[in-house]
C-alpha cells in the first residue's frame, strides 16, 4: 500500500504535466483541423473535411513529396559521409578517439540559428566561396547559391550530420573485431566481410541514425526559411505561414497532422526494422 | 581504401568547423560587410553591452530556461525513478507517450501548444514558452537519468531498506547521490536545448516576449549587420563552456562508479 503511494507521488506529476500540456494540445489541432476558416483569419466552429480534401491539391502534394525527397536525400547524404567516418572513428587510439568526437559534438551543441546563419556568410553572392573561387579563378562570375534547393540540402545536411555520426559511432565501436577476423580467416575477402558482418551488425546504428536525420529535416523550417529565403515551399514554411500570415489555422492543423502522419508512420517502420535486425542475431 | 577513409576523416571536420570559424573570424571585421574583410576590429563586441533589446531577449531566454529546467528536472526525474524502479500496468504506454514530444517534427508541437493556448484562452507570454519548454525537456531528463538509473541494479537501495533505513532516508542518502550526475547532465542537456530553441518559441511566446533565438530569428530575417556575427561568437563561447560541464560531470561518474564498485 505504502509503495503504491509513492509509486503515485513519482507519476502523478508527469501524467498531469502530458495530459495537459501534451495530449491536450494534440486533440486541440485536432480539432481545428475539421472546422471552417472564418472570413477575418479566425475559425467558424461547423464541421468540414475541406482541409483534408485541399491536401490532395496538386500544389500541395508537390510541396509534400519535396520535403519527403528532400529529407531523404539529406539523410542518404548523411550516411555516405558519416558512415565512413564513424567506421574510422572507432578503430582509431582510444586515447585521440574521445577528442575526435568531442569535435563532432561541438557543433551539435551550438545554436542551430547561428549555425545555419554561418551558410549565409558562405554562399551568399558576395560570400566567402565566390570569394574564395574569384580570387582563384580569374574569370569566376559569382554564383547565386543563397536562397536555392542546393543550400537548403547543404543546411540540413550540416546541421544533421552529428545526429547520423553518434549513433553509427556507438554501434561500430561495440562491433566484436574477432567476428571479422573470424570471416578473413574463413576466407572471406574485406570487402565481403563489410558487406556480410560489419554492415549487419552496425544495422541499429544505421536505422538510429537515419530516424535522428530524417525526422527534424521533413519538416525543417528554420534552414528553408533562412536558407531558401522563402523561394522553395517545404512543408514546415507552409505550416508556418498558414498560422502568421496566411492566418488559416484549420488548412494549417490538417497540414500539422499529415507531418506527424508521415514521421510516425517512419517511426513504426524504425521500430519493426528494429526488431528484425534484432531477431536474426539471436 | 585507407587514403580514402582519412581524406573523409578531413573533409567532414573541414565541413563541420569552416562555417563555424569564418563567423569567429568576421566578429573582429571592421567592415559594414558581413562577409568582405576589412580591418580589425573589437567595435562589434563593445556595441553589443549598449545593445537594450539584446539584453532584454537575453535575461528572458534565462528565465524561460531556467524555469523551464528545474521543472523538467523535477518532473523527469521522478518520471525515471517510476519508470525504472516500479512495475506499474501502463509502463510502456507512459514510456511512449513520454518520448513523442521528441519524436514528432518540432513545429507539430509548437503548432498543438499554440491553438490549445487559444482553445483554452491563455494569453501568451512567458509562462507559455516556459510550460512548452518543459514538455519537450521532461523526455531528454528521463532518457539522461533512466540511462543513470539503468547503469547499477537496487540492490544497494534493498539492502539499505534491510538495514531499517524508509523510504525517504535511501532515497536521499543512496539513490540521490548515485543518480545526481545523471540528474544534472540531464538538467544541462535541457538548459542547453531551451536557449537554443528557436521554432517552439516562435509560435508559443506573445508578442512583445523575445528570447535570444527570437531576436536572432528577427535580425536574420531584417536586416543582417556584422553584430550578428559578435553575438554569434559569444554563443558558441558559452556552448563550449557548457560542453565541458557537462563533460565533466560525465567524466565523474565514470570514475566514481570505478572507484566505488
Amino acid at each position: 500500500m505504502r509503495r503504491n503511494y509513492h509509486l503515485f507521488i513519482l507519476l502523478f506529476p508527469v501524467i498531469f504535466w502530458l495530459v495537459c500540456f501534451f495530449l491536450l494540445p494534440l486533440a486541440s489541432v485536432f480539432i481545428y483541423s475539421f472546422i471552417e476558416r472564418g472570413t477575418y483569419g479566425g475559425v467558424r466552429w461547423n464541421f468540414t473535411l475541406e482541409n483534408y480534401q485541399r491536401l490532395f491539391d496538386g500544389l500541395y502534394l508537390g510541396i509534400l513529396w519535396r520535403s519527403v525527397a528532400t529529407a531523404l536525400i539529406c539523410t542518404a547524404i548523411c550516411l555516405l559521409l558519416g558512415y565512413p567516418f564513424a567506421y574510422y572513428l572507432a578503430r582509431y587510439r582510444p586515447k585521440h578517439r574521445n577528442v575526435l568526437l568531442l569535435l563532432v559534438v561541438v557543433p551539435f551543441w551550438t545554436n542551430f540559428l547561428i549555425r545555419t546563419y554561418a551558410w549565409i556568410l558562405i554562399l551568399r553572392t558576395e560570400g566567402l566561396l565566390n570569394s574564395l573561387l574569384g580570387a582563384v579563378l580569374p574569370n569566376w562570375s559569382p554564383l547565386e547559391l543563397l536562397n536555392t534547393p542546393l543550400a537548403v540540402q547543404i543546411g540540413l545536411v550540416y546541421g544533421y550530420l552529428p545526429f547520423m555520426i553518434l549513433p553509427l559511432y556507438a554501434a561500430l565501436e561495440q562491433l566484436d573485431m574477432s567476428l571479422l577476423e573470424a570471416a578473413q580467416d574463413l576466407g572471406a575477402s574485406p570487402r565481403h566481410a563489410f558487406w556480410h558482418v560489419t554492415v549487419p551488425l552496425s544495422l541499429p546504428g544505421i536505422l538510429a541514425g537515419s530516424m535522428l536525420v530524417f525526422i527534424p529535416t521533413v519538416g525543417a523550417f528554420l534552414t528553408p526559411d533562412l536558407l531558401g529565403g522563402g523561394k522553395v515551399s517545404y512543408i514546415g514554411n507552409v505550416i508556418e505561414r498558414q498560422f502568421k500570415t496566411a492566418r488559416d489555422w484549420p488548412f494549417g492543423s490538417a497540414l500539422s497532422f499529415m507531418l506527424m502522419g508521415i514521421v510516425l508512420v517512419g517511426a513504426v517502420l524504425y521500430f519493426r526494422a528494429l526488431q528484425d535486425s534484432e531477431s536474426t542475431e539471436t | 581504401m585507407r587514403r580514402i577513409l582519412e581524406a573523409n576523416i578531413g573533409l567532414v571536420y573541414l565541413f563541420l568547423y569552416t562555417p563555424i570559424l569564418a563567423v569567429v573570424v568576421f566578429s573582429f571585421n571592421s567592415g559594414e560587410q558581413i562577409s568582405v574583410w576589412e580591418g580589425f576590429t573589437f567595435g562589434w563586441y563593445a556595441k553589443l553591452f549598449e545593445d537594450e533589446a539584446l539584453w532584454r531577449a537575453c535575461r528572458n531566454s534565462l528565465m524561460v530556461a531556467g524555469v523551464a529546467t528545474i521543472i523538467a528536472t523535477l518532473i523527469g526525474t521522478a518520471a525515471a525513478l517510476a519508470i525504472e524502479r516500479h512495475r506499474f500496468r501502463f509502463r510502456t504506454a507512459l514510456v511512449r507517450v513520454l518520448y513523442l514530444p521528441i519524436i514528432i517534427p518540432d513545429i507539430v508541437l509548437a503548432i498543438a501548444l499554440l491553438t490549445f493556448y487559444v482553445q483554452a484562452r491563455i494569453p501568451l507570454g512567458l509562462i507559455t514558452v516556459i510550460i512548452a519548454h518543459s514538455v519537450f525537456n521532461i523526455a531528454y531528463v528521463t532518457i539522461v537519468v533512466r540511462a543513470r538509473l539503468q547503469g547499477y541494479d537496487n540492490t544497494l537501495e534493498e539492502a539499505a531498506r534491510d538495514l531499517g533505513a524508509n523510504e525517504w532516508q535511501t532515497f536521499w542518502q543512496i539513490t540521490f547521490p548515485l543518480i545526481a550526475p545523471g540528474i544534472i547532465g540531464g538538467a544541462l542537456l535541457a538548459f542547453t536545448l531551451s536557449i537554443d530553441d528557436f521554432v517552439i518559441t516562435f509560435f508559443t511566446a506573445g508578442v512583445g516576449y523575445t528570447t535570444l533565438s527570437v531576436h536572432i530569428y528577427s535580425l536574420l530575417k531584417f536586416g543582417i549587420t556584422p553584430k550578428i556575427n559578435a553575438i554569434s561568437t559569444m554563443l558558441l563561447a558559452n556552448s563550449i563552456v557548457f560542453i565541458l560541464l557537462f563533460l565533466w560531470f560525465q567524466e565523474g561518474t565514470t570514475s566514481s562508479q570505478k572507484q566505488g564498485f
